[in-house]
């Protein structure tokens, strides 16, 4: 039999086919074949916090020698790394049993509709809602999904606060002393005293972290339920307002006055929270716009700062200065996760009074369980004031526009720089929402 | 029946070359997974509305049509031109002095070499906040807590104290300095390697010929550099085009839209704005551009060395 010798071109193309099919085969084994978990005595926890890993090592230790389940805790930080991770996590769905989503709401709600997310409503409501009565409620609605919901989320609770926060104004009181002042402004216009006192002395009236956008947004808006409420402030957002109404431009005047009088520390607009909050430690400004998370912040850099908290003093009185607040840091729970019920057991151990006044202590922050707050700092005493009436863009039935914000925020920055005016930004405001409305009608 | 001799080469059938294409496997998978499959997948989502999670919604051409009409975008692509063209002139001068200074037997030449490849090691989080330091507009008591408002006090020049990244006016240019500041140390390197290679004779036989110093320099030194000239152009081109790291630890989120380049754009259209769709629609137009600015200066550099 007369074998025919196969030509060079034939053996390539034969080659090229088998190639490809080995690399095909390869790569689906590579990328697409993701093995489910099974279940075990280990729960993965993911998270970001990094000043708070050595607390939540310990936490683990504890429970593992009390149940005999294994804490794995996980850190990856910085923060915008984390989300991107959980992100893929949940692409290719490798995420772990307990993790967080550091994102706005809609995100989340994206989340929990792709599936996954488990729905803790149940375990909440047991024994009497005894686990939610035991949280604050503003903590809880921050993971809270409630029937109706704008993004169209099965109604639930969704996720675990672990500690809560909010953000205020903070003082330096000796600073505030050496300006003759003797207490904290309780309205806009004591402040603009203050800032004008302090400024005779030579004393930098005021620092943020306003190159961060967040922070822009939060004290613009915590003015903006203030000057017009919050209903308004959700019409704007629904388009029913439009941002040149005189109410959003007196919200614009705030910077314009604040930047006329000198408030604000030369830099402000391209400062990160991290540099104001060592500007603020090392009493280089009087007064500061931060979180309760600066409690722990101060106190590493300057352990004998002397300071005070208040809420922004209000332009109106007639209505309430609502501060941002809620969950500090929450944490999920994943649906498809086979330790599903271990994951919820070691997050209502983590919530429970004992573990809450622990990791306070340890992390300066406020605690999500209510009946641990006896038990903590007179600082965090104090930023814990409000923490029945903050606000979060998380817990609004609606949020504005990501394109339309930005172009807010910016737009208070370039006043800040005195590039732009109140009525200028509240135009361009207005130009880029008008026409953000017409792309989603279309 | 006649007896046919096996004429088969078996070291080179179809087995055998199965085997030797074993060895490329790796690397095409790597090469796959991390370039070819990212590249489609960019493309694709280029077309779509998306969140980063959730449904994608096809959107066709909308999104480059936005881009189109985005005058923020086409701002940030001036911006990175600016920065460029000031590494280009300032960074490349500075480093082919340089380079030209330490080709030469001089003192501690080594020492010169190891100090100007200092910047270029450093993370840009790191010089960012160095420079930071340095451009702080802050006061503490009536005294400037940044470096060189400090120095321009103390030298009676307190006329020029300056809110430096907080200012439009030089806020980009303080990050274009900072930025050439970093990366003169690799064209330094580069030039110095060239001008190395650069056989000695040839100044020997144009001094003969009566050439002085900037004769020599103009007639020997740049024909002989052109090529390592043009990469280190063309490197220089694409880093300045590309740089953010260095911006978002000089201005975090930026000054207004002043400090805004390409890339800081398509990482907002992305993180701050969730239009994942948006955002890889800008990486497509950004890398299309760079691949198109690349190609050119390959021809340019090419038909300069055939002239």
């Amino acid at each position: 039999m007369l074998l025919r010798r196969k030509s060079g071109e034939e053996n390539g193309q034969e080659m090229k086919k088998i190639f490809s099919w080995f690399c095909c085969a390869l790569l689906a084994t590579a990328v697409g074949c993701a093995q489910p978990k099974k279940p075990s005595h280990q729960i993965e926890v993911w998270h970001w916090m990094t000043d708070r890993q050595d607390a939540l090592e310990v936490m683990a230790k504890k429970y593992e020698q009390e149940t005999g389940i294994k804490v794995k805790i996980e850190l990856f930080a910085p923060s915008d790394a984390y989300s991107q991770k959980v992100i893929a996590a949940a692409q290719a769905n490798v995420l772990p049993d307990i993790y967080g989503i550091l994102s706005k709401k809609a995100i989340v709600a994206s989340f929990i509709k792709a599936g996954y997310v488990a729905d803790l409503s149940a375990d909440f409501a047991a024994h009497d809602s005894a686990w939610e009565k035991s949280m604050f409620v503003k903590a809880l609605d921050v993971n809270r999904f409630p029937e109706g919901n704008i993004e169209k989320v099965k109604p639930g609770l969704y996720g675990v606060p672990i500690d809560v926060t909010n953000i205020q104004l903070i003082y330096n009181k000796k600073l505030l002393r050496k300006a003759g002042i003797t207490r904290p402004p309780e309205t806009f216009t004591e402040f603009v005293s203050q800032i004008k006192a302090l400024k005779r002395v030579g004393i930098v009236p005021f620092v943020s972290g306003f190159g961060e956008m967040w922070l822009v947004e939060c004290f613009a808006l915590n003015y903006a339920f203030n000057i017009m409420g919050e209903e308004k402030v959700f019409k704007t957002f629904r388009g029913e307002v439009p941002y040149t109404d005189p109410d959003w431009i007196q919200v614009f005047s705030v910077f314009k006055t604040l930047t006329d009088h000198g408030a604000f520390m030369q830099g402000i607009v391209t400062k990160g929270n991290k540099l104001a909050e060592q500007d603020f430690a090392l009493g280089r400004a009087a007064f500061a716009f931060n979180g309760s998370w600066c409690v722990n912040v101060y106190h590493d850099m300057n352990p004998s700062l002397e300071y005070g908290v208040i809420q922004l003093p209000p332009i109106n009185s007639a209505l309430p200065m609502r501060m941002w607040g809620g969950a500090g840091s929450s944490f999920e729970v994943s649906n498809s996760s086979p330790n599903k019920d271990k994951a919820i057991s070691f997050l209502k151990w983590l919530t429970a009074k004992e573990q809450q006044v622990f990791l306070s202590e340890q992390t300066n922050n406020l605690p999500a369980n209510r009946e641990a707050l006896g038990a903590i700092p007179q600082v965090l005493a104090e930023f814990s004031r409000v923490m029945e009436t903050v606000t979060h863009p998380s817990v609004w039935p609606l949020n504005e526009d990501p394109l339309a914000l930005e172009t807010f925020v910016k737009g208070i920055q370039s006043i800040m720089i005195a590039e732009s005016t109140p009525e200028r930004v509240a135009q361009d405001v207005a130009a880029v929402k008008e026409r953000q409305l017409d792309k989603m009608k279309r | 029946m006649p007896v046919m001799a096996d004429t088969r080469d078996f070291s080179k059938g179809p087995l055998d070359a199965f085997k030797n294409s074993l060895f490329v496997v790796p690397a095409v998978l790597i090469f796959s997974v991390f370039y070819i499959y990212p590249f489609f997948n960019l493309l694709w989502l280029s077309f779509h509305q998306w969140q980063g999670i959730g449904p994608m919604i096809w959107v066709g051409f909308q999104n480059f049509q936005g881009i189109a009409g985005d005058k923020v975008w086409w701002a940030s692509m001036g911006h990175a031109a600016y920065i460029t063209l000031i590494a280009l002139t300032f960074q490349n001068a500075l480093a082919f002095a340089l380079a030209l200074a330490c080709d030469r037997e001089i003192r501690m030449k080594r020492f010169y070499c190891m100090v100007f490849f200092i910047p270029p090691v450093l993370s840009e989080v790191v010089v960012g906040i160095l420079w930071n330091w340095v451009l702080n507009a802050g006061q503490q008591n009536g005294q400037n807590i940044g470096l060189l408002n400090y120095f321009l006090v103390q030298t009676g020049l307190p006329n020029l104290v300056h809110n430096w990244l907080s200012d439009p006016k030089t806020a980009l240019t303080c990050i274009a300095v900072v930025h050439s500041w970093k990366g003169f140390g690799w064209g330094f390197i580069m030039l110095l390697a060239g001008l190395q290679t650069i056989d000695k004779q040839y100044y020997e036989a144009a001094k003969v010929d009566g050439a002085g110093s900037w004769s020599s320099f103009k007639n020997v030194t740049i024909p002989m550099m052109l090529p390592v000239i043009m990469v280190v152009v063309i490197l220089t081109i694409l880093g300045s085009m590309q740089v953010f790291v260095l911006i978002l630890s000089l201005v975090n989120q930026g000054l207004v839209y002043h400090t805004e380049v390409p890339v800081t754009r398509i990482l907002g259209s992305m993180f701050t704005t969730n239009q994942f769709g948006y955002a890889c629609a800008q990486a497509v137009i950004f890398g299309a551009i760079l691949v198109v600015v690349s190609f050119g200066m390959k021809k340019l550099s090419n038909s300069i060395k055939q002239a």
